[in-house]
């Protein structure tokens, strides 16, 4: 039994590698991919739009106004309160700040006048931390402005921050890895499945099965091959691109992550195996991997906190092996947790990879008892 | 013959694919209200010169007069269609297996622009007259092969064209329904005077029947003239022996009759394979029914029969492949085991076509199946040399089995079969789609195993031919074993004149008593319809139009998971997405490491601990644990109060407060510093304004923030009303491209090639289906939206509604501007993907506002239509706006569908290039 998933395994990376599309899906998965999601990932303020009405025309209102500058801002546009209204009605403008007439007299004068900062709250991504920034930013210009005349007190109590594993905050760590934990799972399913798709398709399962093999034979085959072929690619990945090439320090063990990967990939090569069986061409493939594949991603915590998920979704989500994978690989890669902290991880991915390959092999079999 | 002009006229006609050449300067002509056979082997051209002809490929060089015109212009092409009728190789390929037999010849009918009225009147007809009418509402996708090559012809004549051309109507199709075919054409002709025949046939004893052959070979024409013309041309006896003789004699000089006369005594010899009532049910469905025979050793024992009556099925319960469901199948004198795979051993089976691994080249081939059957390994190497010399294949040991001609591939494939050393082989259509050289070469082969090695073959086929050379046969039909013995035994116990007479005259008794089986004859039925319907070819038919809807429209109904998705699909992922890319953080764990333990260091916390966003956990004793409880991932945050912290506060002296947080997630550890610096400036203000009262705080100004739109600033307002553009752009699109591409892909696309409907009406009649699929759709986006998020939306619905019509046409017609050029369904779907993905999450101002954009991005994102769509999306449901509010928005919306539509007409080739 033995020796045939292992010739039979052969045969899978001598299938692979004729098959040039998925070589390339492969090799740009773990390279260009991940290298693309670490440079690409945006800082939180970008290029925010920026617009001020500035009633005042006084030197502190312009000072403020030359406070906003690329990469954080946009050069702001100075506009008159009624453009504000339709700026922001079409989208034009993230902020707008508007400065009432006499402000600096009032400043002056102690009197405390009040700006009025205008955020387009339908912006997610900039309006609370650039509301934050933009605050901050002005409060410094007025009291740079007075500092010839008042000084100004620190407070008494200061809260100092540390942030642990990623000192500066460094968007590309997180996007870089992501990418690679993500990718892992995506080629899992897609190069079992098409390595299941492509005998059905060419009619030589049924070839297999006048041989003195075993549909189990057959699976395990598959699961291994692509198995390794992941678990490599997954490890050039990490050593040669993100530690290497990106230069992302890795906090925990590369191996214990390994294991747990490999762990991760019995669970989805068998689902790869899976939808196969549903799918019965590469193009209906393509769309269930479209509709299994997303929520697997987005709902597993890679992309947003899995705990801040809704209840139900995150208990459905238990079932699935990205949660834990993405548990796992967060703890080991950023955090440097050892064994003794994620083997809850190890061992839901080993029960569900358990009763995934059972599920996949018992569709596989009546698969292709419906093929006779 | 020459007295009228013919109705094509081939002049210089060359073709080639790539570096293969199909036809070779082609000068012929071909006779007018006659039937013209093309005969040859596969591979040759005949499909492509058929093709030509029709009108629905390209002509790359020469010049081909169809019907008195130049097929080559695009003009010429529109006129005369609906006097041409093209059915095209492969069974059904032209067909839509999940529409029903009636749906089909309506959509044809649909096509050729007559009236629902007398649509019907001719469907019934020709319905009736076939035969198919009892089934008129089954599945193409469940008929027959015979029945299906019938209702192809249905298809085909429903506008009553004058020359009808046929690709290879009858392979694979059994002799009783190949001799129906015939007999209907000829019905056919007699009714409608002076149509002509243009049949392409790769059995060349069916050539008889033809008034006019022209033989083919590699591209050329080899002769033309009648049966009789090139019979005494060769002086040979049959057309097979005569389309031989006119090869090129470098091709020819391999070829030995094949001789099968010494008949080895098979009486004394044991049983080698043995059936005992073998029965076998799908479900309800009986495939093969008490089916009972012995086949002594060593002998070749034929199974004769048309596609789908059970040979396969046999076969496989004899292989151990498929359970039976009542009877037995013995080997050897001992009951088969499915699950035992010892027998397999004894066993070599070659599928239907060339099931070997096309990424291994012919060597790995071998030894897999060697060491698959359990070879040692030292003896893998010697085995798979001796099978490579035998069948010749030591030549092409690296080569790649897909660069094979069919010959070698075939002899492969038997190489493959016997590397084991079986004892009996079993050959299911080995022969199908290879030429009668290679064939009389595989026969050889297989008599030889036969007689020399005592191997049994048990061989099916539908060449009568064939059949001829078995030592005993078997005629199958309908799950149902009609005769066995002899093929001297089967033709004299009918007193047949052949062995094909035979056959017919059995299988007409059986279905006789088996009407449900068979259609009927049909030879008694009414007249066929007649006359050319009285329309005159619009330069736009919303008839035509609409008979690509409903075709598409039934067909999407019919196919699960494409329907899913178009149902479902925008939804789950709206689902998933609203609550995976939620940027409200809350449930953030948190602990303390107090090292002050005062009433103020507990005040100081309680400001966290009270949070909604905050949970808090039991507190942390030392780094070390800290250490260790952060790696774990269960803290977020840990607030570190300094020893003293109460006194130094009191002294006025500078406190550090540490906060150590889980930066592994850096979006999240800036929300974390931005909830916990809140609540540390709250704390700071509460007690100053309890030590010195309000005057303390007043700085010299302040800033007030004023959050429009959404004032919670919560994620899902601002998120839904973005995500609807994004999900009716990705999956409408996705469907559209995948709707002109499956047909490519599948081969239906033909029927757009040669049927007058143009490629503004085929475009929006594919379109039309998925504009009212999407607009469903954005409708459950909206409840969703309304209902389950509770967005609600505080503008014009109208607007909303208007603008989701317009964005949803524009979406589709990018999908089909993404059809025109790709080729496959897998590119079709991760193609759409990125193009529309791409654009609608990067430069739609779903993220980052439009105006932040340079360069190229800008660009796309002024004119894709997702930019507007998100604009007007927010506006109504978050901004409370309406039309006036939102006129510059629909503007390009406006124009981004038709614009879109009118570039992918264009680039739509009516013409397979």
């Amino acid at each position: 039994m033995w020796r045939n998933i292992w010739y039979l395994g052969l045969k899978e990376f001598r299938s692979l590698w004729r098959d040039t599309i998925m070589l390339v899906l492969i090799v740009f998965a773990f390279s260009l991919a991940i290298y693309t999601a670490a440079t690409a990932m945006p800082e939180t303020l970008n290029k925010a739009p920026i617009a001020i009405v500035d009633e005042d025309r006084s030197p502190l209102s312009m000072r403020i106004a030359d406070a906003f500058y690329p990469p954080s801002f946009l050069p702001p546009r100075l506009i008159s309160a009624v453009e504000m209204d339709e700026r922001m009605d079409a989208g034009l403008d993230t902020f707008a700040l508007h400065i009432p007439s006499g402000f600096q007299r009032d400043v002056l004068a102690g009197r405390s006048p009040t700006i009025q900062l205008n955020v387009d709250a339908t912006r997610m991504s900039q309006a609370f931390v650039g509301s934050g920034y933009i605050q901050a930013i002005v409060q410094g210009e007025i009291e740079a402005f007075l500092a010839a005349d008042r000084e100004v007190n620190t407070p008494p109590v200061e809260l100092v921050w540390r942030a642990r594993f990623n000192p500066e905050l460094q968007a590309s760590w997180f996007g870089a890895v992501t990418e690679l934990i993500n990718n892992i799972t995506m080629l899992a399913i897609v190069l079992t499945g098409a390595a299941l798709l492509r005998e059905r398709e060419h009619g030589t399962v049924e070839h297999l099965l006048v041989m003195p093999v075993t549909p189990f034979e057959i699976m395990a085959s598959k699961v291994w091959s692509m198995t390794v072929v992941v678990l490599v690619a997954a490890t050039f990945s990490l050593t040669i691109v993100v530690q290497g090439l990106l230069a992302i320090p890795i906090e925990g063990s590369v191996m214990l992550f390994l294991a747990g990967a490999l762990l991760h990939l019995f669970a989805t090569t068998s689902l790869g195996i899976f939808l196969a069986t549903i799918a019965r061409s590469m193009p209906q493939f393509g769309l269930l991997i479209l509709m299994v594949l997303l929520p697997l991603q987005i709902l597993s915590g890679g992309m947003t906190p899995a705990e801040s998920l809704p209840d139900w979704i995150h208990l459905l989500m238990q079932a699935a092996p990205t949660l834990h994978f993405v548990a796992m690989a967060q703890a080991v890669l950023f955090r440097g947790a050892g064994f003794e902290m994620v083997w809850p991880q190890f061992a839901a991915l080993a029960a569900i990879g358990g009763i995934l390959f059972m599920l996949s092999l018992a569709r596989f079999r009546r698969m292709l008892a419906d093929l006779g | 013959m020459a007295d009228t002009a013919p109705v094509a006229r081939l002049r210089g006609v060359g073709l080639r694919y790539g570096e293969t050449v199909a036809l070779d300067g082609i000068d012929l002509d071909i006779p007018a209200g006659q039937m013209v056979g093309l005969i040859g082997p596969d591979g040759v051209g005949k499909s492509s010169l058929l093709a030509l002809v029709a009108g629905a490929r390209m002509i790359q060089s020469g010049s081909i007069e169809v019907l008195g015109g130049d097929i080559g212009r695009a003009r010429f092409r529109g006129r005369v269609s609906p006097r041409i009728a093209y059915m095209p190789q492969g069974l059904g390929r032209n067909l839509y297996p999940t529409l029903s037999v009636f749906e089909n010849v309506d959509f044809f009918g649909g096509l050729f622009g007559h009236a629902p009225v007398e649509r019907r009147r001719r469907i019934t007809e020709l319905l009736e007259a076939t035969g198919l009418a009892p089934f008129a509402d089954r599945p193409v996708g469940k008929l027959s092969g015979g029945m299906k090559q019938k209702l192809g012809l249905c298809c085909a004549l429903i506008h009553s064209p004058d020359l009808l051309i046929l690709d290879e109507p009858t392979t694979g199709v059994d002799p009783l329904s190949r001799r129906q075919f015939w007999r209907l054409i000829e019905r056919i002709r007699a009714q409608h005077d002076g149509m002509s025949v243009l049949v392409a046939t790769a059995y060349i004893e069916e050539a008889e029947r033809f008034d006019c052959l022209v033989a083919m070979d590699a591209g050329r024409v080899l002769a033309t003239g009648s049966p009789e013309a090139l019979l005494e041309q060769t002086g040979r006896e049959t057309l097979e022996s005569a389309f031989i003789s006119l090869l090129p004699a470098g091709e020819r000089h391999e070829h030995r009759p094949v001789d099968h006369s010494a008949h080895p005594d098979t009486k004394t010899a044991p049983v080698a394979i043995e059936a005992r009532g073998l029965t076998k049910h799908f479900g309800t469905f009986t495939a093969v029914e008490d089916v009972s025979f012995s086949i002594p050793r060593g002998e070749i024992f034929g199974f004769v029969g048309s596609n789908g009556c059970g040979k396969t099925t046999t076969m496989k319960m004899l292989t151990g492949l498929l359970p039976a469901s009542d009877g037995e199948a013995r080997l050897f004198g001992h009951r088969l085991d499915p699950h035992d795979l010892a027998t397999r051993h004894r066993v070599g089976y070659m599928t239907q076509g060339f099931s070997l691994y096309g990424e291994l080249t012919v060597r790995q081939n071998l030894e897999l199946h060697a060491r698959l059957f359990g070879l040692a390994r030292a003896a893998v190497g010697e085995r798979v040399k001796a099978v490579a010399s035998r069948f010749g294949l030591d030549r092409v040991m690296d080569a790649l089995p897909n660069e094979l001609p069919l010959g070698d591939r075939q002899r492969l494939s038997l190489a493959v079969a016997l590397v084991h050393e079986p004892e009996i082989l079993i050959l299911d259509e080995p022969t199908s789609g290879v030429d009668p050289i290679a064939r009389d070469a595989f026969w050889r082969t297989l008599i030889e195993l036969a007689r020399d090695e005592q191997v049994t073959i048990f061989i099916s086929t539908h060449f009568m031919n064939e059949a001829e050379r078995c030592d005993r046969l078997s005629l199958m039909h309908a799950g149902r074993v009609l005769v066995t013995g002899t093929p001297e035994e089967v033709v004299a116990s009918r007193g047949a004149a052949d062995l094909e007479a035979a056959f017919i005259d059995y299988l007409e008794a059986a279905a006789e008593t088996d009407e449900s089986a068979m259609p009927g004859t049909g030879e008694e039925s009414a007249e066929l319809a007649g006359g050319r319907p009285s329309t005159r070819r619009a330069a736009f038919s919303a008839r035509r139009l609409a008979a690509y809807a409903h075709r598409e429209g039934r067909e999407l109904t019919r196919d699960p998971i494409r329907l899913t998705l178009a149902a479902l699909g925008t939804l789950l992922l709206m689902l998933v997405l609203g609550y995976g890319m939620n940027m409200d953080v809350d449930d953030l764990t948190f602990a303390v490491l107090d090292r002050d333990s005062t009433t103020v260091s507990r005040d100081y916390v309680a400001g966290l601990s009270g949070s909604r966003y905050f949970i808090e956990h039991p507190p942390v004793s030392d780094y070390a644990e800290l250490d260790r409880r952060m790696r774990s991932g269960e803290l977020g945050l840990v607030i570190e109060i300094p020893p003293g912290f109460a006194r130094d506060l009191a002294r006025g002296s500078p406190v550090e407060v540490g906060a150590w947080v889980d930066g592994a997630m850096p979006t999240r550890a800036e929300t974390l510093v931005g909830y916990a610096q809140g609540m540390h400036q709250h704390w700071l203000a509460m007690r100053a304004r309890e030590a010195v009262g309000e005057a303390a705080l007043v700085g010299p100004a302040s800033i007030e923030p004023r959050f429009r739109y959404n004032p919670d600033v919560k994620s899902l307002p601002a998120m839904v009303p973005a995500m609807i553009p994004l999900l009716l752009m990705l999956i409408p699109a996705i469907l559209s491209a995948l709707s002109v591409v499956r047909e490519k892909e599948l081969g239906s696309i033909v029927n757009f090639y040669v049927t007058p409907v143009t490629r503004l009406e085929f475009l929006l009649g594919k379109q039309l289906p998925y504009v009212v699929l999407a607009m469903g759709n954005y409708l459950l986006l909206v409840a969703l939206a309304v209902i389950v998020f509770g967005v609600p939306i505080t503008g014009s619905f109208l607007a909303l509604s208007l603008a989701a019509l317009l964005y949803v046409f524009a979406s589709t017609a990018l999908g089909l501007l993404i059809s025109t050029f790709v080729k496959s369904q897998l590119a079709a779907i991760f193609g759409t993907a990125i193009l529309t993905m791409i654009p609608s999450t990067q430069y739609s101002g779903l993220i980052d506002p439009v105006t932040a954009l340079e360069g190229l991005g800008a660009v796309i994102g002024q004119v894709f239509p997702a930019t507007h769509f998100v604009t007007i999306a927010r506006g109504t449901f978050s901004k409370a706006l309406g039309f006036e509010d939102l006129a510059g928005s629909f503007l390009p919306l406006l124009l981004a569908g038709p614009v879109m539509i009118a570039i992918a007409t264009l680039l739509l080739r009516k013409q397979e290039r």
